[in-house]
């Protein structure tokens, strides 16, 4: 029976000052007990409307049952069956503005913690004894899939599944997009996304590193004499916005995307046993307000900064961070700077950063994002002492695929366009999903994208 | 992983390799540039494409011996592999003018030159190589140059071989006139300064000129922006915008600033990796 209790079963988490100097994980995950007693409070409700709040919609009344009853291989399975990265999702889902946040409880309680129950049951099938996979790729179809991010790892997942032989290309040197050089270790292991990838390997998924479509092998290459009968292209939004203010090129100022990347993927943090640096000084001010602007911050942090600040134009109220991230920032000391707009990067005579030059801003009106817009106050500037700057203000689409290759239609963000609702792109036989399609949004929508994306292309063959 | 299938040293710190990479020779075209990473923990380096065999599949790449990665690199021998190597990256040289075009090459720029000047000459251009160092001994892949060009000078700044002098100073006499006669193209390739003095040098008789500019880069796909130079007054990404700008509009000095961003945490590895030399020669 469902069991009374306000608050959600708390996260076992390690020390904050302690944290902040390492890149273990933060969150320590549910024990069987914990995630037993956190189970018993879903009311498995008649119309589990937390479905509704999934992109996946996970079937989750049934696999919180069946931890509550102790058949966590049941669970698993029930898991699986939907999303095929549960272990990254129930780390890094904004869970509080999808399932969980039309959770039937949710109205007057806590919502049950369906991330946190998610993550223990991945965690509890990555630590048994692994399941013999017995897939036969015995299609005569190959797929060639591009990117190894989340939507292209679990489309490559669900073909092979499917019986096709499966081909990922990656531009980089390690798979994973984002959830390799994006997301911390602090946040999402690596041996996370490598048990992932290696379940992929075994059920015959190959994956070829540093080989760029469009660059290395062009895509009517991939389809003609290298004999794909379908292309899918998860190639993310990994393109780095700038502000275009003055001062941006100085030394010391860092796009989000490189500061992550030479930590996560070049293991900066371990120079000089890693050869690439990077460069903080005391004072690190990272500009925006997402999910990427906690990581960095957190990372400068991590990597050796005395004070790391986030400077955002508007309020806490409309940044798009997950609620967790804005904690645990908070937590390791972190400055918040709200209604704060950046203006210019102020550096010495040697080019190197001192300051960020600031304007205060008020809200106004809704923008047409639907939030406040935010509107600079007159006479307000100010100079922050800083040492570096890190901009991390959104992505969009690489255009590098698109301008080497012909007949693939894109709108004005650069993002890919596809037949309404579905993942066909305007070349035959070419399907596409995640980032490239949406611009930047969510690990599990790619995931998601590339799932659907892999039935259509089943279809589509078998046509 | 590609093999390497040929080391030849050409000066004390500069060598040439063939290595096997077929897709990336077929792909490759004048102008671009390889990533590599030549083990677990490694940096990411651009390196040019001095030459490409499609046939063969093999690129030829020379590297010049500066710091700690490209230093690890001189101690790969025939037979072993890159880690990583990824490619061809950046965009392919397009050269609209026809006619008289002057490649001028100091550093491990010479090499750059080779297919480039190749592929020029078959078109029907007239080609001349300036390549120039310090002394004779460090001027490399004279044999090659003089094979694919109508053209090679020779300079060097203590008169040990060709012109005794900067390439600058031979690239303004021919400006001037002097034989092969002024060019109506200049591609120069090699360290920041020269190509700075090269464009300082083509500049007031106003003749095109497109310099290969040399960012820190991480991926080379345009993902992190760390190749960022500024040209026309506006911010560009070298490994997918470049790396050839005109020379005439590039910020020289603010990329000259930030290819000098990381020079202390440099030397501390470039020591580190001569320790662990050290120690592992001691036992
Ligand atoms: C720092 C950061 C933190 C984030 N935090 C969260 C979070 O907490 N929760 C959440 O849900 N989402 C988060 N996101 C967003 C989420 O990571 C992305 O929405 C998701 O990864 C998109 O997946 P994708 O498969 O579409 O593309 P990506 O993950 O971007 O992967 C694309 C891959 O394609 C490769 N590629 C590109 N072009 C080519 C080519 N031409 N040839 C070969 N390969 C190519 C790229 O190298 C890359 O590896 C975060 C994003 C960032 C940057
Ligand atoms: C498009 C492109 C093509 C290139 N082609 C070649 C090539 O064909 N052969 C070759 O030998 N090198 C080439 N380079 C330069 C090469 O990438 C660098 O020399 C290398 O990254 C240095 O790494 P390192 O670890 O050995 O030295 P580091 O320890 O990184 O640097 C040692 C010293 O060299 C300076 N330095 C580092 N990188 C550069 C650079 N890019 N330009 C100028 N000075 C630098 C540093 O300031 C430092 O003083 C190219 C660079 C680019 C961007
Ligand atoms: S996949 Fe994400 S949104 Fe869906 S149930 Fe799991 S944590 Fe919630
Ligand atoms: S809405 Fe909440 S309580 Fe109801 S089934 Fe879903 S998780 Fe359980
Ligand atoms: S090297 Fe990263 S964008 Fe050019």
């Amino acid at each position: 029976m469902p069991v009374k209790r306000v608050e959600k079963t708390p996260m076992p988490e390690r020390d904050a000052v302690l944290r902040s100097h390492d890149f273990e994980e933060v969150n320590e995950g549910y024990g069987i007990a914990h995630a037993k007693f956190e189970a018993e409070r879903c009311l498995r409700c008649q119309d589990p409307i937390c479905i509704d709040g999934c992109p996946v919609r996970v079937p989750i009344p049934d696999f919180v049952h069946k931890i509550a009853a102790g058949d966590m291989r049941g669970a698993a399975e029930v898991l699986r069956s939907s999303n095929p990265l549960p272990a990254v999702c129930g780390r890094v889902c904004p869970q509080e503005v999808q399932c969980e946040e039309q959770c039937s409880i949710g109205i007057r309680f806590k919502p049950v913690a369906i991330g946190y129950l998610e993550r223990f049951v991945a965690d509890w099938e990555m630590q048994q004894a692994p399941v013999e996979i017995t897939n036969k790729l015995d299609r005569a179809e190959k797929v060639a899939i591009i990117g190894s991010g989340p939507a292209g790892l679990v489309c490559a997942g669900e073909l092979a599944r499917l019986g096709y032989p499966v081909t990922i290309f990656e531009a980089l040197h390690a798979p994973g997009g984002v959830l390799r050089y994006g997301i911390p270790e602090f946040r999402l292991p690596k041996d996370v996304l490598d048990w992932e990838i290696d379940q992929l390997r075994k059920l015959g998924v190959e994956i070829r590193c540093n080989v760029i479509i469009g660059k290395t092998i062009a895509m009517d290459e991939l389809m003609g004499e290298m004999g794909f009968s379908a292309v899918f292209i998860g190639t993310g939004a990994g393109l780095p916005t700038f502000m275009g203010i003055p001062g941006e090129n100085l030394n010391g100022v860092y796009s989000a995307n490189e500061f992550l990347t030479r930590v996560n993927l070049m293991r900066a943090n371990d120079f000089p046993n890693a050869d690439t640096p990077v460069m903080v000084g005391k004072r690190v001010a990272v500009i925006g307000a997402g999910n990427t602007a906690m990581d960095t911050v957190r990372t400068a942090l991590r990597v050796g900064a005395e004070q790391g600040l986030v400077v955002y134009r508007r309020s806490d109220k409309e940044m798009t961070a997950r609620v967790e991230e804005h904690q645990h920032a908070i937590e390791e000391g972190v400055e918040f700077h709200w209604l704060t707009n950046p203006i210019e990067v102020l550096g010495d005579e040697d080019g190197w950063v001192t300051g960020l030059k600031c304007i205060r801003m008020q809200l106004g009106e809704p923008d047409a994002s639907g939030r406040a817009r935010p509107i600079p106050i007159k006479g307000s500037e100010f100079v922050m002492p800083v040492d570096n700057v890190v901009l991390s203000i959104g992505n969009r689409p690489n255009p590098l695929l698109l301008q080497t290759t012909k007949g693939l239609e894109s709108n004005k963000w650069g993002c890919l366009v596809v037949r309404d609702q579905s993942s066909e792109t305007s070349r035959d036989h070419v399907f596409a999903g995640g980032d490239a399609v949406t611009g930047a949004a969510t690990v599990i929508l790619a995931a998601g994208a590339g799932k659907d994306a892999a039935s259509e292309i089943h279809a589509d063959l078998r046509a | 992983m590609a093999k390497i299938l040929e080391k030849r040293p050409l000066t004390p710190v500069t060598k040439l390799y063939k290595v096997d990479a077929p897709l990336i020779a077929k792909a490759a075209k004048p102008g671009q540039f390889v990533i590599v990473r030549i083990r677990e923990g490694g940096e990411r380096i651009p390196l040019t494409i001095a030459d490409y065999d499609r046939n063969a599949g093999t690129l030829t790449i020379v590297v010049q011996e500066v710091g700690t990665t490209t230093m690890q690199f001189g101690e790969l021998e025939v037979g072993e592999e890159i880690l990583d190597l990824v490619g061809p990256l950046g965009m392919p040289l397009e050269i609209p003018v026809e006619g008289h075009i002057v490649g001028v090459g100091g550093g491990f720029g010479a090499a750059a030159l080779l297919c480039l000047m190749r592929e020029l000459r078959a078109r029907g251009d007239t080609t001349t190589i300036i390549n120039g160092a310090r002394e004779k001994d460090l001027l490399i892949l004279n044999e090659e140059l003089t094979e694919i060009c109508d053209n090679l000078e020779l300079c060097t700044d203590d008169g040990s071989a060709g012109f005794h002098g900067f390439v600058t100073e031979r690239l303004a006499q021919m400006i001037d006139g002097d034989a092969p006669g002024c060019p109506d193209m200049v591609v120069a390739i090699g360290p920041m300064p020269m190509m700075r003095a090269v464009a300082e040098t083509t500049a007031a008789a106003k003749i095109p000129t497109l310099v290969s500019l040399d960012p820190l880069m991480i991926d080379g796909t345009g993902m992190c922006g760390g190749c960022r130079v500024t040209v026309n007054n506006e911010v560009k990404f070298a490994c997918v915008d470049g790396p050839f700008f005109d020379a005439h509009l590039v910020d020289f000095e603010e990329a000259v600033r930030r290819n000098k961003m990381y020079v202390k945490q440099e030397h501390e590895a470039k020591d580190r990796s001569h320790c662990l030399k050290l120690a592992v020669g001691q036992d």
